[in-house]
């Protein structure tokens, strides 16, 4: 049985070590928010502080887009997906694999704080704990007792890398990989409908975007020093939520992540107008994974599938 | 040459005749399909006059943007073309092209954009034939299509 209290107490012990004897300048890791079902980013770099660190399901932001141009050794607590963010980020060479300490926790999924919201209409939530396979959470005039794994990351629900493909320490043991996720049931669904239906959902979910970027700015793959949507030299597309302005963002952010997304979910979780992001990465995934047969963010050695070529590659979609 | 005129018209005005003629825009490599094209002219080949070609050196050039921000500036078609694989000018241009591409294609139909808005070929310099008829066959599959709404920015 996993133990939360115990996966604490180790990640703590592993970062004490790794600070005493050097070995890294800096852990990144999770501290408890000031929220319930809230963790916050958390920066270590004296062994004295590492009892700050947490570790529970909420723990669900991707923490490895602060690796990202920082010059130092850092250490890193990485769920599934996020060690395989950091991998991509590798491959890419913009984190130094010299310089990182993946200190990967296999994960048996993050809870979606917006799920138990809508479960208790939305009122406020004073306190919440989270017990092997049940979540407890009280308000002012409720106390309910909800099952997990209805309340799991819509991307946890799918997820076929829970351990942590790449990393230098394990915390904690390996959890069963869920081989009968259906990853790609949402996308076939659409796939299923004509052009004009699928049109018609994308126009109304991504219709609602009010271009504040979040999605870019957290997800950990994006880390251009300077973005397409701000350059004004060529201005490449507009800067209105003009529906054919906000389609175009979305269409070529999908397309920049194509082959390199690792689906941990983030750009969903911050998006504040809810918007279904994962339907197009999704969909990048499935295309990758069925035209060259990649999964990205698994191998250190693989190229990414479109910086690469083979002269084979199937091209039924030239007309002549 | 009554064809050519129609062509240049703008959609608002052919819209008032009641006729209305796609306008495709040709990203055309300079080495292969670029000189294709020209040979179906020298050849006097007729292919529809609803094409203008953009010379580009390679179709490694072509940058997804150029073909997205085509469907948003109201293109209703657009076609690229470049050597056949393996016969790139630069080597392997266009094979690394042509994954942008079934990446890009395979997303803008995702999101609904009409299959045959966008088109690829490869054309060599030596297929005036073949050029005129992939010109027609775009020109064809945009007709059935009608005016590009979808992307449009108004």
């Amino acid at each position: 049985m996993r133990n939360i209290e115990n996966i604490e107490d180790s990640i703590r012990e592993v970062a004490r070590k790794l600070l005493n004897e050097k070995k890294v300048e800096l852990v990144i890791g999770y501290e408890k928010g000031t929220l319930p079902l809230r963790t916050a980013p958390c920066f270590i770099d004296n062994p004295d502080d590492v009892d700050k660190l947490a570790w529970n399901a909420s723990c669900d932001a991707n923490l490895s887009k602060y690796l990202i141009g920082v010059d130092k050794r850092i250490g890193i607590i990485a769920k599934g997906c996020d060690a395989r963010s950091i991998i991509v980020c590798i491959t890419e060479k913009q984190i130094d694999r010299e310089k990182v300490v993946i200190i990967g926790i296999p994960c048996a999924g993050v809870v979606d704080r917006k799920k138990i919201e809508a479960e208790v209409d939305g009122e406020e939530i004073l306190e919440a704990r989270v017990t092997g396979e049940k979540i407890m959470v009280k308000g002012k005039n409720f106390e309910k007792t909800l099952p997990k794994k209805n309340f799991l990351c819509d991307s946890c629900l799918t997820c076929r890398h829970r351990n942590p493909p790449i990393c230098d320490i394990m915390v904690g043991n390996k959890v069963p990989e869920i081989t009968s996720a259906e990853g790609f049931a949402e996308v076939s669904y659409l796939e299923a409908k004509s052009a004009d239906d699928r049109w018609a959902y994308f126009t109304k979910e991504l219709g609602n975007c009010i271009r504040c970027y979040a999605c870019r700015n957290v997800c950990p793959l994006c880390y251009c020093k300077e973005c397409f949507v701000d350059k004004t030299l060529p201005l490449w597309f507009g800067k209105t939520n003009d529906l054919s302005d906000t389609m175009i963002y979305h269409i070529v952010r999908v397309l920049h992540v194509a082959g390199r997304c690792v689906d941990c979910g983030a750009c969903s979780r911050v998006c504040p107008m809810e918007i279904d992001l994962r339907a197009l990465t999704k969909k990048t995934e499935k295309i990758v994974k069925e035209r060259f047969n990649y999964e990205a963010g698994i191998s250190l050695k693989e190229v990414p599938p479109l910086g690469t070529f083979k002269l084979e590659d199937a091209q039924e979609f030239v007309i002549e | 040459m009554s064809l050519v005129k129609k062509a240049f018209e703008t959609p608002e005005k052919a819209g008032e005749r009641e006729i209305w003629e796609p306008r495709i825009i040709a990203f055309l490599c300079n080495w292969c399909s670029y000189a294709g094209a020209d040979l179906a002219g020298i050849s006097r080949i007729q292919y529809p006059p609803n094409i203008r070609v953009v010379r580009v050196p390679c179709s490694g050039r072509i940058n997804p943007y150029f073909l997205i921000k085509s469907l948003q500036r109201g293109w209703d078609g657009v076609l690229v073309s470049g050597c056949h694989p393996g016969d790139c000018h630069y080597v392997s241009g266009n094979l690394v092209a042509r994954r942008k591409f079934a990446v890009l294609k395979d997303i803008m139909e995702y999101i609904g954009v009409e299959e045959g808005r966008l088109n690829f070929s490869w054309v060599s310099a030596a297929e005036g034939e073949r050029f005129s008829r992939v010109v027609k066959k775009v020109v064809e599959k945009v007709k059935a299509l009608g005016p590009a709404k979808r992307l449009v920015k108004r």
